[in-house]
């Protein structure tokens, strides 16, 4: 074996499509480097952001990794739209067979891993500190460190684009498919690190908010007092912590199969397969709820001030998020009926399956009964809202029905399946997302996004949804099955795939909306300045700072009666106005050691892949050293003197 | 008692973050636990499946298991009396302890290690069954955990012995001795589950 393992010549692309794509990907780097190098901005980059430990440049970093990620995953939409509709009785289309595998697979994970998750994480540290009234998280550095690995995760899975391939076993790529014996090349295990080191990122998250919540509440914040936000991270935490190791084993005993051989999944030498679908389902359907729930927060959050009323059944809700974490583990199996475990089983699966849908549907009613009566604004988010209300209630109706195992068998594995979990991701994750980024995005940044851009991206995209993936039941129902790169002619399938094509152009169109929203509020900002800290008639905490919040985000720490705290404050007509009493507050540092972290950490994955054992060990120590470094480094913060609190405060004070 | 109590006074003061770190640490122990217990569900469904192979009553050897579990226990309790030392300031007691229990835990890897290379050289290793690779992965992440565990405790020592006692290294110590006193809960249940019910 030579000192580079695996990696020779060979690994570099030679159809025309994966070498446009990576040259494509490596002209965007290098057009991203001189532009940072003509306007000068190396210092300000490494300083500002990429030494950053401050929850909410990290919540930005994490938003703007997603949004890259993001259109990577919709060219992969594309692609396959264009392949559906074009190759069908003698027509081929576009793409080989193993690339069209290739493609579908990225698209999965790239949407679930490094949009949705990012998306997630990135809101929730724009807002979880401010909402709790906390001044950062419990760990700053360890908070830097997860977007780190989440970045190495996300380089490494685009790695795999311009050196070898990518898996082309699906996102979840079961065994035999992903075993050496039938996958020998490097796709899978890059698959296996890209994740890897990504949801070790995602665990760390899980820990270091989980502690936030309980550790770092401001006074009087007790916890039927959070914010409804504050509380489905809560229950999201405690999924990521209780799923995310699961993950870590499983991935981890893929790679032992292939690697070292062993015996866990494999069809020969006593290996049980179906093993390895129940572990994977074991983390991937508390993961669906890991996405879902802060979305549901975010919603609670928005509907409640867009109506101007409290929220509806506060306790119901909160309720209702504990029992979804509770029964999201006692489902996974409903992802694989077929598998034939017995009908006793497959009963009581469907049954938790159905009972599930209960405490959604409660929410779904306290949502609908916040805005009766409520003077409700009808903006971007709302319509937003109200078509996530409409899809999510499809698709969930939708989920129910194969809930039963008996239409499951027909529907297992068809496009009605592909067309039920998107609508359940788009409309309850990415519609969740994109109001939270609109109605925060003046607290991070000091000015409002034009409503009108995000009204019009609103509606194309509820309208190219539907047109989209209505087809995709009808297909369902017709046969089709997911993942199809060919089909003949006589199936009648075509018109409805090319139905499809255009609903995914439809949202193409709606995306060019959402980023002419981004340009042009960016470009008239002078007209959207939020001068209140307040732009929205805010309930909670975080609009009682200003907008942006300085970098300690409360110059003095709240404290809190009651529910909606900051509603109840602005109602207050015995307002007592105090001196304020300024203290020291202590800041971490800024310090580029957990991207060094997140650089090895990286490293160490492409090693993996590709069998450099010397780098590999190099790399871990290195990350040993690092760590080191960190935790005998006693002078980790720095002091903001009381008197400089002040006059940043009585700056801020004057604006608002 | 009474001079116990007094002893208890000179804990050094946790101030609150030294709080918030305890806490997060005890909650990553919980995702650690998760972990193994993915394992041992692994190591359930697959310990019939020995594919022609040994079971675990032909390849495990009671009393040297026994020996294992002891000098792990042991080390355990070592662990424990050091932590009080640290508590009570006593820089050298703290080094001796935390020494005897580097040296109880490292006498544990070597001994899985040498079981490890017994097995594999007798033919029967990870590769053999299913059985065996469940096995090996479930001992052997425990046994890289206690590894881990050797490297904090051996640098933790030298900084003691160089720096002295500090509250930082005193919060350190808890931290390692939660994570000791874990990873033994762990070998308990591996006791029980692979080697006690292995015999029968």
């Amino acid at each position: 074996m030579s000192i580079l393992g695996k990696l020779s010549i060979n690994a570099f692309p030679h159809d025309v499509i994966t070498l446009g794509g990576a040259i494509m990907m490596i002209v965007a780097i290098l057009i991203g480097i001189f532009y940072v190098t003509y306007t000068k901005r190396w210092h300000w980059l490494w300083s500002e952001w990429i030494t950053t430990t401050d929850h909410k440049k990290i919540g930005v970093m994490y938003i703007f990794v997603s949004i890259v990620m993001g259109l990577r995953g919709f060219a992969d939409v594309l692609l396959m739209r264009v392949q559906q509709a074009t190759s069908v009785g003698s027509s081929h289309g576009i793409l080989s067979a193993n690339h069209f595998q290739q493609i579908f697979s990225a698209h999965g994970v790239i949407m679930i891993f490094f949009v949705a998750m990012g998306f997630l994480f990135g809101i929730i540290n724009l807002v979880l500190p401010l909402q709790i009234g906390s001044r950062d998280v419990a760990f700053p550095f360890l908070n830097a460190t997860s977007f780190w690995l989440f970045s190495a995760g996300m380089v490494l899975m685009n790695a795999s684009l311009i050196i070898g391939n990518f898996t082309y076993a699906g996102w979840l790529s079961y065994p035999p498919l992903s075993e050496l014996k039938y996958s020998p090349g490097v796709g899978v295990d890059y698959w296996i690190w890209s994740l890897q080191v990504a949801g070790l990122g995602s665990l760390l998250s899980g820990i270091n908010f989980l502690v936030t919540i309980i550790k770092l509440r401001c006074k009087g914040m007790t916890l039927m007092r959070m914010p409804l936000f504050t509380w489905s991270v809560f229950g999201t935490m405690v999924l990521v912590i209780l799923a995310f190791p699961i993950l870590t084993v499983t991935l981890a005993l893929l790679y032992l199969d292939r690697t070292v051989g062993t015996h866990f999944f494999t069809a020969s030498g006593g290996g049980n397969m179906m093993m390895y679908v129940n572990l994977i389902w074991s983390w991937g359907h508390p993961e669906v709820y890991i996405l879902v729930l802060p979305s549901f927060g975010i919603f609670s959050e928005v509907v409640s001030v867009f109506s101007r009323k409290r929220l509806f059944g506060y306790r119901s809700m909160v309720w209702a998020i504990w029992a979804i974490v509770v029964l999201s583990f006692i489902v996974w199996l409903h992802h694989f009926f077929t598998m034939g475990a017995g009908s006793n089983v497959n009963a009581f699966f469907g049954m938790m399956t159905m009972i599930i849908a209960v405490p959604t549907g409660v929410k779904i009613f306290n949502w609908l009964f916040t805005m009766f009566g409520g003077r409700i604004k009808f903006n971007a988010s709302m319509i937003y809202f109200l078509g996530f209300i409409f899809l999510f209630t499809l698709g969930g109706v939708a989920g129910v029905m194969m809930a039963v195992p008996a239409i499951d068998y027909q529907l297992h594995n068809s496009l009605f399946l592909v067309a039920h979990f998107h609508t359940m991701i788009v409309s309850g994750v990415l519609f969740g997302d994109f109001i939270g980024i609109m109605y925060w995005f003046p607290k991070i940044f000091g000015f409002k996004l034009i409503d009108f851009y995000g009204r019009v991206a609103a509606y194309l995209w509820i309208i190219g949804f539907i047109v989209a993936f209505g087809p995709l039941y009808i297909l369902g129902f017709m046969g089709a099955t997911r993942r199809l790169d060919h089909y003949p002619a006589y199936t009648g399938w075509q018109s409805l795939f090319i139905v499809a094509g255009i609903g995914v152009g439809i949202i193409a169109i709606a995306l060019v909306f959402q980023f002419l929203q981004l340009i042009i509020s960016y470009i008239k900002k002078n007209e959207n300045f939020d001068t209140t800290g307040d732009p929205w008639d805010g309930r909670t905490l975080e609009w009682s700072t200003s907008s942006p919040p300085p970098h300690f985000n409360y110059a003095i720490l709240p404290e809190v009666e009651s529910r909606d705290a900051f509603w109840e404050e602005k109602q207050r007509t015995d307002k007592n106005v105090q001196d304020k009493k300024y203290e020291d507050i202590p800041v971490v540092k800024n310090t580029p050691l957990a991207m060094y972290i997140g650089a090895m950490a990286c490293i160490f994955g492409f090693c993996a892949v590709w069998h450099i054992w010397w780098l590999l060990a190099l790399s871990l120590l290195t990350i040993i050293v690092l760590i080191m470094i960190r935790t005998t480094d006693e002078e980790t913060e720095y002091v903001i003197p009381a008197s400089e609190v002040a006059e940043i405060d009585k700056k801020v004070q004057w604006k608002v | 008692m009474e001079s116990v109590n007094t002893q208890i006074q000179q804990v050094p003061k946790y101030d609150k973050t030294d709080d918030t770190i305890v806490f997060g640490f005890w909650v990553y122990l919980m995702t650690d636990c998760v972990l193994f217990a993915a394992l041992f569900a692994v190591y359930a469904v697959l310990h019939n499946n020995t594919f022609g192979g040994p079971d675990g009553a032909q390849i495990f050897s009671p009393s040297y298991v026994l020996v294992e579990t002891i000098a792990l226990l042991t080390s355990s309790f070592t662990c424990g009396i050091g932590l009080i030392s640290a508590y009570n300031m006593q820089k050298n007691r703290v080094i001796g302890w935390f020494s005897v229990t580097f040296l109880l835990g490292l006498s544990f890897v070597v001994m899985e290690v040498a079981e490890f290379s017994h097995l594999i050289h007798s033919g029967d290793s990870f590769k053999r069954s299913a059985f065996l690779s469940s096995y090996f992965t479930l001992v052997g992440t425990h046994g890289l955990h206690v590894t881990v565990g050797l490297i904090g405790m051996l640098i933790l020592i030298i900084r003691i012995y160089t720096k002295g006692l500090t509250k930082a290294s005193v919060r350190r110590l808890t931290l390692l001795s939660l994570f000791w006193h874990f990873l033994d809960i762990i070998w308990i249940f591996i006791f029980t589950i692979v080697y006690m019910l292995g015999f029968s």
